[in-house]
């Protein structure tokens, strides 16, 4: 089956320093993708090559097989949700939401659009009057009224309390399933992504460094900086590598802090810092070498100053730059 | 599309002034110029006329905004706004007024003349000092708005910081509050100093035999001596571009911007009894003295020809003079000759001036600097240098220099006014579509919306206070506009100015006031529509 969206190749360039891409992504239809990677990588760029607001220097987007690389934002029938959601202030909520429909039946459009976001009778509402978190719903109801063949998504849940942040991105991913639209979102929060994503392309520099599940990122980084930007990591190089178990090709070694544990033998080290999270403990160890690293284990498995020994469970051997070896 | 409005923008506000400077600068007018007296004298007069005008201004200005954001007493909200009144009084309306007023032959000589029982006038409200009386009166409005914007600004814990490391009040007024002002203050000193430099109503009616540079420019294009007109044009000019740049230098960086938005302190009621009512009686004082101008327009207006000779009080009043203004096709004809040029130069200045936000802030053309200049440029030169240079230059038919014979055709004088409209829609429309966060129109455009319907419904509902308030000047600027109508008027065209003044010439004072009237009324409606919220 090929790919509802499709981005074949996608360049843009600003000055001669700046590039994003080549970027070459297939996004099956219905699906989510999350474009994660920290700030001034591009994932912002992509998305708004994606909307239209940038032309690409060299490419293809196609979605449906039909070339819309050079179409003008108004025909692509993409829907978008703006950061701080660009709602109209001058119009009221129900004006916002109809904004991108015409014609007779777009009173009862408004309605379900409404009504999909839990949001029913709010259409005389003015939109200053309304939390932050009713905005962005509002911004995702008008971004779907005109049913969309794409919904784009730019850090939708930035601008909203961390308190809040959990629960609204639940309630938007159900919306989202529900209307079984093709997704793309940029984050640049791992939770984030894994939580809403059905995959997630790591975006740096202007790169694309790897797309996958979230257990994909974060079991088989395709390279170090996957690993260190998905989840928390420890890095280890020379003798401390080896003395994690990896053979004499391997230059770098990277042991998720819970694939650490305590035993009779293997690295030595200091117990540095104990941080206590509830259900257990992040041990920050100071080797021999003066390395440092996490260990997540039992609240009670050290005491700070200890002297102990760590062994891996699981590690992910990775080249020093580029792919794994 | 850039290179066309700004190649536009030049041939409109440039152009004329380099074909007068051009011109100005060969011949033997450069010598008379140089060796007359009353040349310099006139543009001495000039120069320390406005200095004179920013200081009493500043004076009068600057304490009253202290009083009225600082200070709560009874009264204060409607009192704040009286004071702007100024405002509404185009410059040779407020000019009249106050001959009606203060003059000679005005209300309060009369009613002084009688109680003594003199035989004469008690004063004669003639030169330098009746200028700066009336200048004082109507500029003293940019102090006034300029320092409450500013101390309105202010954020209240910088002066609770000031207090908490030990300033005395006077300490913090000095140490951090004029500073913070100054900003606010030297844009105010610039306006005054910009507006007192090419006032023409006040000199040209108070003058007598004091000339200033603008009513001595066009006397001498009246005397028809037309190279000289230009050397005097170019010497106001010059004065104008030193006075600008001289001020700019001191007035440094907005700072405020840089801190971002604080809480302006909360107006302190008045605790003392007898400071309170003080305070009160000063102010209501004060707002009848400022609208003494209004009502004695208001009164003259309904006085019919020839009713009122020497008595205090008018013995007959009514609706004549009205009457006779909507009734009378030739006098009919000036008030709708300045409605639709007025309103022809506003609309296409407003259209240029969207063109020029445009390419300036969202397509951030290459050329966006010279056409931001282009469009500020009228403001920082004395409308007469314009009407002059306007007259020179479209006087002769060189198509292949861009010059038209557009001086004695309807075209002129809206042109005319749409230079002197550039900068206040331009800086209104500039201001508004910095604000205006483009995702706005981004989101309309992902909406389906083409660019049309995205200017229609988002990007100028978006815009409409910075585009109101700028149409709004503009088209009371035209309306009430007296420097360039009357070097370039001709008898079908003539605005309501140049029939106020020939009314006054006839001795038709109740006439010329009803003119002054409307033009006052239809002032207010207009600014008060454009500072709608």
């Amino acid at each position: 089956m090929t790919a509802f969206l499709q981005i074949q190749a996608i360049e843009k360039r600003w000055a001669h320093t700046v590039k994003i891409g080549p970027i070459t992504l297939d996004i099956a239809r219905g699906e989510i993708l999350a474009l994660l990677g920290p700030s001034g990588s591009g994932k912002t760029t992509i998305l708004r090559l994606l909307a239209g607001f940038e032309t690409a220097d060299a490419g293809r987007i196609t979605v449906a097989q039909e070339d819309v690389t050079t179409a003008p934002p108004a025909q692509r029938r993409f829907g978008m949700v703006f950061q701080h959601y660009a709602l109209f202030p001058h119009l009221d909520v129900g004006e916002n939401v109809g904004f991108g429909l015409h014609g007779a039946g777009s009173t009862e459009q408004v309605a379900a659009a409404l009504a999909l976001v839990d949001l029913a009778g709010y259409e005389r509402r003015k939109v200053h009057e309304l939390s932050g978190g009713q905005q962005q719903r509002v911004a995702l109801a008008r971004a779907l009224a005109p049913e969309p063949r794409v919904l784009l998504l730019d850090e939708p849940l930035s601008n909203l309390d961390p308190a809040l942040r959990e629960r609204t991105r639940r309630e938007l991913r159900q919306v989202i399933k529900r209307v079984g639209i093709t997704t793309v979102f940029v984050t640049h929060e791992q939770e984030e992504a894994f939580d809403l994503g059905d995959r997630i392309a790591v975006i740096n520099a202007g790169r694309l460094e790897q797309t996958g599940t979230a257990d994909e990122l974060y079991e088989s980084p395709a390279n170090l900086f996957v690993a260190t930007f998905v989840g928390r990591a420890n890095v280890f190089r020379g003798p401390a590598a080896r003395a994690l178990g990896a053979s004499a090709g391997e230059s770098v070694l990277v042991v998720r802090p819970e694939r650490l544990r305590f035993a009779g033998a293997g690295l030595p080290g200091i117990v540095r810092e104990r941080r206590y999270t509830g259900a257990a403990a992040f041990f920050l160890v100071e080797g021999d070498q003066g390395e440092r690293f996490e260990v997540l284990a039992e609240p009670d498995a050290a005491r700070v100053g200890e002297r102990v020994y760590v062994e891996a469970t699981r590690a992910i051997a990775l080249a020093e730059h580029g792919a794994r070896p | 599309m850039a290179l066309g409005l700004a190649l536009l923008l030049a041939w409109l506000v440039i152009y004329p002034i380099l074909v007068v400077a051009g011109d100005a600068a060969d011949g033997a007018a450069l010598r008379e110029f140089f060796t007359r007296p009353g040349e310099w004298a006139a543009l001495w007069a000039s120069i320390w006329i406005s200095l004179a005008s920013v200081v009493l201004a500043g004076a009068i200005g600057i304490p009253l905004a202290f009083l009225f954001e600082w200070f709560d007493f009874p009264g204060r909200k409607t009192l704040g706004a009286l004071v702007a009144l100024p405002v509404v009084l185009p410059p040779l309306v407020g000019v009249i007024a106050f001959l009606f007023l203060y003059g000679e032959s005005g209300f309060i000589a009369r009613a002084i003349q009688a109680a003594l029982g003199l035989e004469q006038a008690p004063w004669r409200l003639q030169g330098a000092g009746a200028i700066l009386l009336v200048h004082a009166y109507s500029m003293y409005v940019y102090f006034y708005l300029f320092t409450r914007a500013g101390l309105a600004k202010l954020d209240v814990s910088m002066l609770e910081a000031a207090q908490a490391l030990g300033a005395d009040a006077r300490a913090t007024l000095w140490r951090v509050i004029v500073p913070l002002l100054r900003p606010s203050l030297v844009g105010a000193a610039m306006l005054t100093f910009m507006t007192a430099l090419g006032s023409f109503s006040a000199p040209y009616i108070f003058g007598g035999g004091f000339r200033v540079m603008t009513t001595q420019i066009v006397a001498t294009k009246l005397n028809g001596d037309l190279a000289l007109a230009m050397v005097e044009t170019v010497a106001l000019a010059v004065v104008a571009v030193v006075g600008l740049l001289l001020l700019r230098r001191t007035e440094g960086d907005d700072i405020l911007v840089a801190l971002g938005k604080g809480i302006a302190p909360r107006p302190r009621p008045i605790r003392r009894r007898g400071v309170r009512l003080l305070a009160t009686a000063a102010g209501w004082g004060l707002a009848v003295v400022l609208l003494l101008p209004h009502l004695t327009l208001l009164l003259v207006s309904l006085v019919p020809y020839g009713a009122w000779t020497t008595e205090i009080l008018p013995p007959v009043i009514n609706f004549a003079n009205y009457g006779r203004l909507f009734s009378e096709a030739e006098r009919l004809r000036p008030m709708l000759n300045s409605l639709w040029m007025a309103a022809a130069s506003t609309g296409v200045a407003v259209a240029l001036a969207l063109a020029a936000g445009w390419l300036v802030v969202r397509r951030r053309v290459a050329l966006r600097r010279v056409i931001e200049g282009l469009l500020a440029l009228p403001w920082a030169l004395p409308g007469t240098v314009f009407a002059i240079a306007l007259a020179i230059t479209f006087s002769v038919s060189e198509p292949l220099q861009l010059r038209f014979v557009l001086v004695g055709t309807a075209a002129i004088l809206p042109l005319a006014y749409l230079v002197r409209a550039l900068p206040l829609t331009g800086r209104g429309i500039l201001a508004s579509y910095r604000q205006l966060d483009p995702a706005l129109e981004e989101a309309a455009a992902s909406l389906g919306a083409g660019r049309w319907r995205t200017l229609a419904r988002v990007t100028l509902p978006q815009l409409k206070p910075g585009l109101a308030a700028g149409a709004s000047l503009a088209f009371v600027a035209g309306l009430g506009d007296i420097v360039a109508s009357i070097v370039l008027y001709t008898y079908e065209t003539r605005p309501v100015s140049i029939e106020i003044l020939s009314s006054l010439r006839l001795s038709e004072t109740g006439v010329a006031a009803a003119f002054g009237v409307v033009l006052m009324l239809v002032s207010a409606l207009v600014l008060g529509f454009g500072a709608r919220r």
